[in-house]
């Protein structure tokens, strides 16, 4: 059966959110929030996280399940209902325009003006950020050449492909130097080279540089890939949290199962097996097995040693945060959770 | 006040209408017609002889212009042209021009969909609506005193070799063009930013607008009927009153953008 820990996560509610920003251990704390707009729909429920420098959070989760609200909050452009945020250990209501400084936002609006071009996209952010005039040109060249945007800088982004200005818009969030990286979406619209050159580079940012990464994304191999910690978030509530590893354990999926024993031990192995699935001889003495509950294969296995089939090998399938997220999503109704959103805002 | 962000945003909007043909030509083509048109008016004036009879507000605007009413009725009608009615007009045409980017300034950047990166940099709200609202006011004050000096210039050149001395500058008109210009085109303004930040598209906040310039319009009307002569007196207080209104939203600016608010009308 499946047994999943939906409960929130709770690793920090009873620690108190530090008083000196210098001391505080955690880049972003998200605890017991909840955000209700207008009207009455509660759009994050008694939601927790944490992101420490040098880690990346993945949050995970459907159109309107709360991704984006979350982002709003810790950027200071929404007020918790209930509930505090700390990022580097400023109240982003309070010192909203200090947590800002601190930190880059990839909105999933669009975050370059169509009219500028992407140079002046970038020096104007870079003036508003407060970047040292002196260097901000060096700054703003140095990062449109590691984005591959030097040769078209001057250029209006209202020409650039889609692709072009996500990874624009990525150099402008980078401008200031932030400390907190929160990431919307950050490779839609990418093509898989450029794919791989972000993971590349959110990983550096985070390991050399120690910045604390928040990236919401529907792109479960992105999040298998790139995170430390995953929450999936569903209707406004974290329904499961941890490790890629960890949470693709804690499912119990059905899977596939190779099993290789002595050939002479077929037909012994096949009547066991019958109990269990439909076996698919693969050659003599190997045999597959889809649709195996992941708790069912010690079981398996000990019914075969015990009706003597000689077993050299048993290999199961690992199964995937994709497994889990599926599951975890499979009773939902889509079209509910959009309404709910576009109601939201 | 981060006054390096208010400028920022100020420059990075005055640049966006520098290089957009379609907003900037209508934005020049209007003052230099009026000022084309009154000139002209002018300077016919100052040389006709017809009876003008009708006009008869207009004329006694004179007595305040130049404490005289020795001239004849077409150059006392081009002096109350230069003095009372022009100025006015041309604050109007201003003040419309401009109020393209006021209305513009915020309900436009939530059109664009780049009201959340904006929302996202370290500035306060007080002062994005700042640069939004000095990123109006440049062209307004620029546009409007300098359509103001060439038409003064064009007045004094028109009727100065009739009369024999320059009807400009007077005090009436130093206070309409210095003062109490100014005050209106950055109150009227500011006004206009507000309702930008608060009106769900660019044409609602534009319809708002247009209602800042009725006072304008009525002054304009009533100088040239002679029902209410904007006496010195009178624009320095009003002028006055207009810097104070001014000074009051710039105060309550960040109330009135409220990015929740702002972030609230996303789809």
């Amino acid at each position: 059966m499946t047994t999943l820990d939906t409960r929130p996560p709770t690793p920090h509610e009873a620690m108190p959110l530090p008083e000196n920003p210098a001391s505080a251990p955690d880049a972003l704390r998200v605890d017991s929030v909840t955000k209700t707009f207008t009207g009455g729909v509660r759009a994050l429920d008694d939601v927790g996280l944490a992101a420490r420098p040098g880690q990346v959070v993945g949050l995970l989760g459907h159109n309107g399940a709360g991704k984006t609200t979350l982002v709003r909050l810790v950027s200071g452009l929404l007020t918790p209902t209930s509930g505090t945020v700390s990022v580097l250990g400023f109240d982003p209501v309070r010192d909203g325009v200090e947590v800002r400084r601190r930190i880059g936002v990839l909105p999933s609006s669009q975050l370059l003006d169509n009219r500028l071009s992407g140079r002046e996209n970038l020096r104007f952010a870079g003036r508003l950020f407060g970047v040292d005039p002196a260097r901000l040109d060096e700054r703003v060249d140095s990062l449109l050449d590691e984005f591959g945007m030097l040769a078209r800088a001057d250029d209006r982004v209202s020409t650039y492909s889609a692709g072009m200005r996500q990874r624009t818009a990525l150099a402008r969030v980078l401008l200031s130097r932030p400390e907190l990286l929160l990431l919307d979406e950050p490779s839609s619209a990418l093509d898989p080279v450029a794919i791989r050159e972000l993971h590349e580079l959110i990983r550096r940012k985070s390991r050399e540089e120690r910045i604390a990464v928040v990236i919401c994304t529907h792109d479960l191999a992105e999040a298998a890939d790139l995170c430390d910690e995953v929450l999936i978030l569903s209707q406004g509530r974290v329904i499961a949290s941890g490790s890629p590893q960890e949470l693709a354990a804690r499912v119990d999926v059905p899977t596939a199962v190779e099993l290789e024993c002595e050939a002479a031990d077929t037909d012994a192995a096949l009547a066991v097996m019958a109990g269990f699935t439909d076996a698919e001889r693969v050659s003599e003495g190997t045999f597959r097995l889809d649709g195996v509950a992941r708790s069912s294969v010690p079981e398996l296995v000990g019914s075969l040693v015990g009706a003597g089939v000689r077993l050299y090998t048993v290999r199961t399938a690992q199964a995937t945060l994709e497994d889990l997220y599926l599951r975890l999503h499979a009773g939902d109704d889509h079209g509910d959770r959009t309404d709910r959103n576009s109601e939201a805002k | 006040m981060n006054r390096n962000a208010v400028r920022a945003i100020a420059a990075r909007d005055l640049a966006t209408v520098r290089r957009n043909l379609g907003v900037l030509v209508p934005m020049l083509i209007v003052p230099v017609a009026l000022v084309a048109m009154l000139s002209l008016a002018t300077f016919l004036a100052a040389r006709t002889t017809m009876d003008l009879g009708p006009l008869t507000g207009l004329l006694d605007l004179t007595g305040s212009a130049d404490g005289g009413t020795e001239h004849s009725p077409g150059v006392r009608l081009a002096i109350a042209l230069a003095t009372y009615v022009g100025p006015p007009l041309l604050i109007i045409v201003s003040l419309l021009t401009a109020s393209v980017m006021a209305t513009d300034s915020v309900a436009g950047e939530r059109e664009r969909g780049t009201i959340e990166g904006l929302l996202l940099t370290p500035v306060s709200d007080r002062d994005i609506l700042m640069g939004k609202l000095v990123g109006a006011l440049v062209p307004a004050l620029v546009l409007g005193l300098a359509s103001q000096l060439v038409y003064a210039a064009v007045a004094v050149a028109a009727i100065a070799p009739v009369t024999g001395s320059p009807p400009l500058p007077t005090l009436p008109w130093a206070m309409t063009v210095l003062w109490f210009g100014p005050a209106f085109t950055t109150a009227a303004l500011g006004l206009t930013v507000f309702v930008s930040a608060r009106a769900r598209t660019v044409q609602a906040a534009h319809q708002v607008s247009g209602v800042g310039v009725i006072p304008l319009v009525a002054l304009v009307v009533g100088q040239a009927t002679g029902l209410f002569l904007l006496y010195w007196w009178v624009g320095l207080l009003l002028g006055a009153l207009f810097w104070a209104a001014a000074y009051a939203m710039v105060r309550m600016g960040g109330r009135v953008l409220q990015r929740e608010n702002q972030i609230a009308t996303l789809v």
